[in-house]
Formats: structure tokens, sequence, C-alpha cells
């Protein structure tokens, strides 16, 4: 039981014949259906959201610095991985759950599995970039000073390498949190659950269209501005950008 | 049915459904393309412009943030409820989502051209309209190509989703599982991912051929 045509989570507005003016004439934010609303509709998916997000780019995060340790360290392992990942990041969303669905069914790991596969892309390129972007000099120095190659690489190449890896994290959350606003059309959870279920309605209801996808909109704000806070307190040198 | 049997099934459909498949891609290729045809049209010189001129920096990376940030099915609603059900809505609002990647990576092609290079264009007298065709664009090139790839994968895969939405093409297939069962929904899928993977296979070819062209030869 799924999508358009038969929608998700809990109804929203009996009917246009019920609730205030506001709701009656299907007015753009009805402050009144958000405050009724926020506790059953709004606020869970918001938190149903935010643990998608931060399970996909956890688990994301592991799976691109494995790959990237490989691609760093084999120079012929590059290509085909740096491949992989682009090619996981071309297929489009809404089919990537559909195909899924043999496999995993309509559970969370359909939509986990699809959002993990999209932040590889931008996370291993930014590994890779940054680790190979370390210079010449600090590496020499390392050498210099007689440290081994994982001491070289734990406090010499990583610490260097992270604005870049920073800067690919705020990317893939913020693309995380837009994508997975898609998987409600499968599965009732998140942020898109409001927005379906506000298609849904005859005419689209406006008030609940604009709550879903507004708060998508700040929670990625939200989320790209504490990063870049993260950023700018671990490396105060790069300027945080 | 198990997942094995259901791929078979699928696999079955495209052929004896190919007819369909390919006129329904065909409704979904027209529309990404016509949305990501204006997209260029808009962002294009735009980012050109502004990159040549070294203007406009917080423009470029603020597009970009908030074109990753909007949720694309949100969008599109937002389109329908303004503009209705139809063709233009859903274009209207692809062509929002395809600006932000060409914009940005147009700014930053020509922006991030080696300065000595243009310095040494503009000392021999070259106009800037040619310092910006000859020594700017072809440096950049690649990394434009990459936007437009970014751009038309994104505006296929979100065409695909207003056509669940209420539009035509290949989403349509996806969001009718009562008429056309669960292994006409997934081949529909297989079609979406093979629109989007030759599109951005074919990007990607360009895209190495101006890398190509680009490597120092000396």
């Amino acid at each position: 039981m799924r999508g358009l045509l038969l929608g998700g989570g809990p109804v929203v507005i009996p009917s246009f014949g019920h609730g205030s003016a506001c709701e009656r004439h299907n007015g753009w934010l009805c402050t009144d259906w958000l405050g009724n609303h926020w506790g059953d509709t709004l606020q869970p998916a918001l938190v149903q959201h935010v643990e998608l997000t931060l399970v996909a780019v956890g688990i994301g995060f592991a799976i691109a610095f494995l790959l990237a340790l490989a691609g760093f360290r084999f120079r012929i392992a590059d290509g085909p991985l740096g491949g992989l990942t682009d090619f996981l990041y071309t297929i489009p969303s809404i089919a990537f759950f559909e195909l899924l669905i043999p496999l995993t069914g309509l559970t969370v790991t359909t939509i986990e599995i699809p959002l993990v596969a999209y932040t590889l892309f931008v996370l291993y390129r930014n590994l890779v970039a940054g680790l190979r972007g370390v210079p010449a000099d600090a590496l020499e120095a390392a050498r210099g000073m007689g440290l081994t190659r994982v001491q070289t690489f734990l406090r010499v190449e990583l610490p260097l390498a992270t604005p870049a890896i920073l800067a690919g994290i705020r990317i893939a959350t913020v693309s995380t949190i837009s994508i997975a606003t898609v998987a409600a059309y499968l599965i009732s959870y998140g942020l898109g659950q409001p927005i379906f279920d506000a298609l849904n309605q005859p005419g689209i209801f406006k008030t609940e269209l604009v709550a879903g996808g507004g708060l998508a909109i700040l929670l990625a704000l939200t989320a790209d501005a504490l990063l870049a806070l993260l950023q700018r307190a671990l490396t105060p040198w790069s300027g945080g950008r | 049915m198990t997942a094995a049997s259901l791929f078979v099934d699928v696999f079955r459909f495209i052929p004896n459904h190919s007819g369909l498949l390919l006129d329904k891609a065909g409704e979904t290729a027209e529309l990404a393309f016509t949305a990501l045809g204006i997209a260029i049209a808009l962002a294009l010189p735009l980012g050109l412009w502004l990159g040549h001129r070294h203007r406009g920096l917080f423009l470029a990376l603020g597009v970009s943030s908030l074109g990753r940030a909007l949720p694309s099915i949100a969008l599109i609603g937002l389109f329908i409820a303004i503009l209705g059900i139809g063709f233009w809505g859903d274009a209207a609002a692809l062509v929002v989502l395809g600006i932000p990647p060409i914009l940005t990576n147009a700014y930053f092609a020509v922006g991030g051209a080696d300065r000595d290079a243009v310095e040494a264009a503009r000392g021999l007298g070259l106009t800037e309209t040619q310092i910006l065709t000859r020594v700017e664009l072809p440096l950049g090139l690649p990394l434009l190509l990459a936007g437009l790839r970014i751009a038309a994968v994104f505006v296929i895969a979100t065409a695909t989703i207003a056509g669940i939405a209420g539009g035509g093409g290949l989403g349509a297939i996806i969001a009718n599982q009562a008429s056309y069962g669960l292994d006409g929904v997934l081949a529909a899928a297989v079609c979406v991912s093979a629109l989007a993977l030759l599109t951005a296979a074919a990007l990607a070819l360009a895209q190495a051929a101006a890398s190509r062209r680009m490597a120092p030869t000396a």
C-alpha cells in the first residue's frame, strides 16, 4: 500500500468542509493547521528524516573511507572505484528505490541503501582529492622526523585532508536530506510523508506541502551551517569554505 | 514470487512492451531535455559572464548550495499547485533544479582559468570575448561539461518524479502498479536508469575528450 494513489501516514484534514477558514480555502500557510499537526505529523517526520540522514551519511562515510584508502594507496583502483560511485550516483532515485523492493521489501533499509550509495560519489571524490592534495613538503618533513607510514597518515595526511573531507560531508548531508524526501513515495517515512500527503489531497493541500518542503530546506540549511561551524573549529587555518 | 523470478519477468516485460516503454521514455526525455535546454540557455551565459568578470562568487556558491537543499518533489508540488498539472508546470520545476550545477560549474570553469594565461592573452591584444572563447572556455570545458552532466542526471531523475506526481512518461508507469504490474513498474525503473546512464555516458565521453585536448602536449 503506497504511493500517490493510496497515500500514507495520518489523514491530515478530514475534508475541506471542516477545519479553519484558512484550511477550507486551502491557504498557503495556515498557522492553525501547523499548530494542530506539529505534534502528530511534522515533528515525527522531522525526527525520522534526521535519523535517515545521520544513518545514511554515517554508513556512507565509513564505506567511502575504506574505498578512498584503497583508491589512495593503490592508484590503479582509483579509476574503477570512482567509476562505480559515479554509476551509482547516476541511477535515478525513484528507480533505485523501486528496484530494491523485490530484494529488501517496503522497509527503511530500502530507503537507506540508495541514500548511502548516493553519498559515496561526493565523499569518495573529496576524500581522495584531500589525501592527494597534501603538500609534498609536509610528507618530506614527516619522513625527516622518522614517522612510519601509518603515523604519517594519521598525523599528517588525514589532518591536512580534513577541510576537503568536511566539505564532502557537507555536500553529502545536504543532498541526502533533499533526496530522502522522495523515499516517502514508497514508505511513509520522513519529511517526504507530509509532502506526498499534501499532493494526495484534492487540489493539493498547500499548507502541508509548504510545511514539509520548508522543513526539509530548513533542515538542510541548518545541517550545512552546523557543519560549516565544525569545519571552522577543526580547521581554523582553512577559513571554513 | 521470488526476487529472481520477478527479475526474469521484468526482463520479459521489456521486449514484450518495447513500444509502450519507448513511447513513455520519449515523453520523459522530451520533458527532461526541454527543461535542460532552457536551464542551459539561462544559466550558461550568466555563469560564463560572471566567471569571466570574477564577480558574484557569493551568488555562484549560494545558488549551488540552495539548489542541493531544494527537495525536488516539493518543488514539483509547488509548481503543480501554481500552474496546474501539465508539461510546463513540470518543466518549470526542472529548469529551477537544473540551473544550479550549470551556473556554478560555468562560473568556476571560466573563473578558475589560469590568471597568467588570461593576462598573457590580454597582453597579446585579445578582446574580452576572444579571451573568454579562446582561453578561458577551452581550459574550463571539462569542468563545464561536468556541471552539465550532473544537471542532466538530476533533471532526468526528477522528470520521472514529475511523472509519478501526475505527469506522463516513465514515471506514470512507475506510479501505476495497478495497471502495469510490479514487473512493469520495475521495467520502467530499468528504462529510466538506462536513459540517465546513457545521457551521463555521452556527456562523460565529451568531458574526457575535452580533458584530453586540454592535456599539456608539449
